[in-house]
């Protein structure tokens, strides 16, 4: 391969791989005689993947954006009418975007949850303490129970590990009445611990957790005995760092699941009940209060959304190593 | 000497990691065997019972079992509609997640973010029954009866909720339009670990196309990931209510939408018949392991 034409250049040696990506494009440095940089040529990334047509790529870009606006047109048509003043919600044929936008019905929203006589902010404060209390024990015990589960040797693991794989298998709700039976033999009924202590104890969660420590070396483990530290410094300081895309990935479905969570069997008192609940309810009274419903929609979805924006590439890489093994 | 200390030290070694394994596992396990493995035994045992929440409990054998088969046509019903609402929602929502998290995948690493959440966002919004129930309201207030009727397809208001020819196509949009949950999230996840490496070798050994590629790459290497989000499916599947109640009501015109969680809810945390609701959710509990079980055994053959 020896030539001195102007487009077949000899590279220097290690600067032939420096290939840099950029959106869709990969970005590739072009070099004079001398091996000096002179300019990056663009090459189209998708193009250069193998067995793919450019009439299977438009149809899929086209078919992604039908069903995007499919799946956005609700979370669109609540925000939108969530700004509509009164006389344009009812209007026939209704329109879709908002054409004189008005914040009244948030205000309408705070000036109801404040005549209630529950106060707005107790709920807020029940479902706030519940959604951080319930997804710290959920991560906490899942981590510590992981460790042992996939890196400790000892009888009676691999029945463990499999009950547990067993258990994701049931319909979960339907041991909710069971679970009545068990907390009102405890004497919990309407009180919190029926949502906190069962957070303990979630298979899902563990599951989780169990599959990104499964990938963990065991070398580093070792290393770290061997230096004499014990298994609790092991898990404070090398585990937990190390598993932070795992237990961000939990936090995640965690607050999705206690921030949704409406009215359960297991509280009765006005005082100890969520903010889905009590929004709910505002929302129950009918169609007059339609914009204020929306007006709630779109509240209770900013929290869940905005804590799956911080942690998506968390997300991705957790639940790369979910899989089920046999 | 020296080894004396040493076997010594080990021991203690030995003694705290066991400590540190009580310590770890202990509370995990504790609570997982009171709140998921106890509520199965005691929903058998209880099953069993007369058990009403009020008068001491008296051995029924199967007779609850019988009454739910031979005297409840409620029941009868509930299973039909889970069986439809699973049948459809469960293996279409399944495949919706598999579709789309292929066709995201495809797509460049900033778009494919932004995609992701667009398709993720309905299942984080916990339902949003207010929406569904505005666009599906009975009157030609509703936007869906409005719309129709402003370009002439109907003349009457549908009354979608109440209507028993409408409730269930419409409960299953609205459960789709949700679908794109975890599953959905676990299969980009394992479409990205899949070795890249391994469609140019595909490729030079003569696969054609992206659903060869698809067919004997892509799904083999992610079998586990299948089988997880395969769970979540028919799990989810299964204990479908929240969602009904919200926008339908509970109970629902006639039946119309009544699955086997709504009758548990009716028989256990209404009427405490708490015997007979138990036998439900056993009988649930056996019918989604089998569903479970019968997926994990199609997924095997996969690409084989």
């Amino acid at each position: 391969m020896k030539s001195n034409t102007m487009d077949t250049v000899e590279l220097p040696v290690g600067k032939k791989k420096k290939v840099e990506t950029v959106g869709i494009f990969r970005k590739r440095p072009k070099y004079d005689e001398e091996g000096n940089l002179i300019y990056y040529k663009k090459k189209k990334l998708i193009k250069n993947r193998v067995n793919r047509s450019a009439g299977g790529d438009v149809m899929m870009v086209l078919f992604l954006l039908i069903a995007g606006v499919f799946m956005a047109f609700p979370m669109i048509y609540a925000i939108s009418n969530s700004l509509k003043p009164l006389h344009e919600l009812w209007l026939f044929p209704p329109n879709l975007i908002v054409r004189n936008p008005t914040v009244a019905n948030y205000k309408d929203m705070f000036t109801i949850l404040s005549n209630s006589t529950v106060p707005f902010t107790r709920y807020l404060f029940n479902t706030l303490f519940i959604t951080i209390g319930a997804t710290f024990l959920r991560v906490v015990s899942a981590s510590m129970a992981a460790y042992p589960l996939s890196k400790f040797k000892f009888k009676g693991r691999k029945i463990i590990n499999k009950t547990i794989t067993m258990t994701l298998m049931f319909a979960a709700p339907a041991a909710g009445l069971a679970n009545y039976l068990i907390m009102s033999g405890f004497g919990w009924i309407d009180t919190w611990l029926c949502l906190l202590v069962p957070a303990l104890g979630s298979s899902f969660s563990l599951h989780l957790i169990r599959g990104f420590v499964d990938q963990f070396p065991d070398s580093v483990l070792e290393a770290a005995r061997i230096d004499g530290a014990g298994e609790y410094r092991i898990f404070w300081s090398i585990l937990m760092p190390n598993m932070k895309p795992a237990w961000m990935t939990l936090i995640v479905f965690s607050v999705k699941d206690y921030w949704n969570q409406g009215a359960t069997i297991y509280i009765y008192r006005e005082e100890l009940k969520s903010l889905n609940y009590a929004l709910g309810q505002i929302a129950a009274e009918g169609v007059a209060r339609a914009g204020v419903s929306m007006a709630i929609n779109v509240i209770m979805m900013i929290v869940p959304v905005l804590t799956f924006l911080i942690t998506q590439s968390n997300i991705i890489e957790t639940m790369a190593t979910s899989g089920m093994k046999d | 000497m020296k080894n004396n200390v040493k076997s010594a030290s080990l021991k203690k070694a030995n003694r705290s990691r066991a400590m540190s394994l009580v310590v770890f596992l202990g509370p995990f396990l504790l609570v997982f065997f009171v709140f998921t493995i106890l509520p199965v035994l005691v929903s058998i045992l209880v099953s069993l019972t007369n058990f009403n929440m009020l008068e001491m409990p008296g051995f029924v054998g199967l007779d609850n079992y019988a009454k739910l088969f031979l005297n409840d046509s409620v029941f009868t019903t509930a299973i039909q509609n889970t069986m439809i609402i699973s049948v459809i929602t469960g293996p279409v929502g399944y495949l919706l997640c598999f579709g789309f998290a292929w066709l995201v995948n495809e797509i460049p690493p900033k778009p494919r973010a932004f995609m992701t959440l667009l398709f993720y966002a309905p299942s984080l919004s916990g339902g949003m029954s207010a929406v569904w129930a505005l666009l599906f309201s009975n009157d030609s207030v509703g936007y869906i009866n409005a719309w129709l009727q402003e370009f002439d397809i109907i003349s009457e208001p549908i009354r979608w909720t109440v209507d028993t020819d409408y409730m269930m196509p419409v409960c299953i949009i609205i459960i789709l339009w949700q679908s794109l949950g975890t599953t959905f999230l676990t299969f980009i996840a394992g479409l990205q670990t899949v070795n890249r490496s391994l469609y140019e070798a595909g490729a030079v050994d003569g696969i054609k196309n992206r659903w060869q590629e698809l067919y004997f790459i892509t799904l083999p290497e992610m079998r586990g990931q299948l089988m997880f989000g395969a769970i979540l499916a028919i799990t989810g599947a299964f204990g479908v209510d929240g969602i009904i109640t919200g926008i339908f009501g509970f109970p629902t015109q006639n039946y119309a939408l009544h699955t086997i969680m709504h009758h548990l809810h009716d028989y256990g945390n209404v009427r405490y018949e708490m015997g007979y609701a138990c036998a439900i959710a056993t009988l649930l509990f056996l019918i989604s392991i089998i569903a479970n079980r019968v997926v994990q055994f199609l997924l095997d053959r996969v690409g084989k």
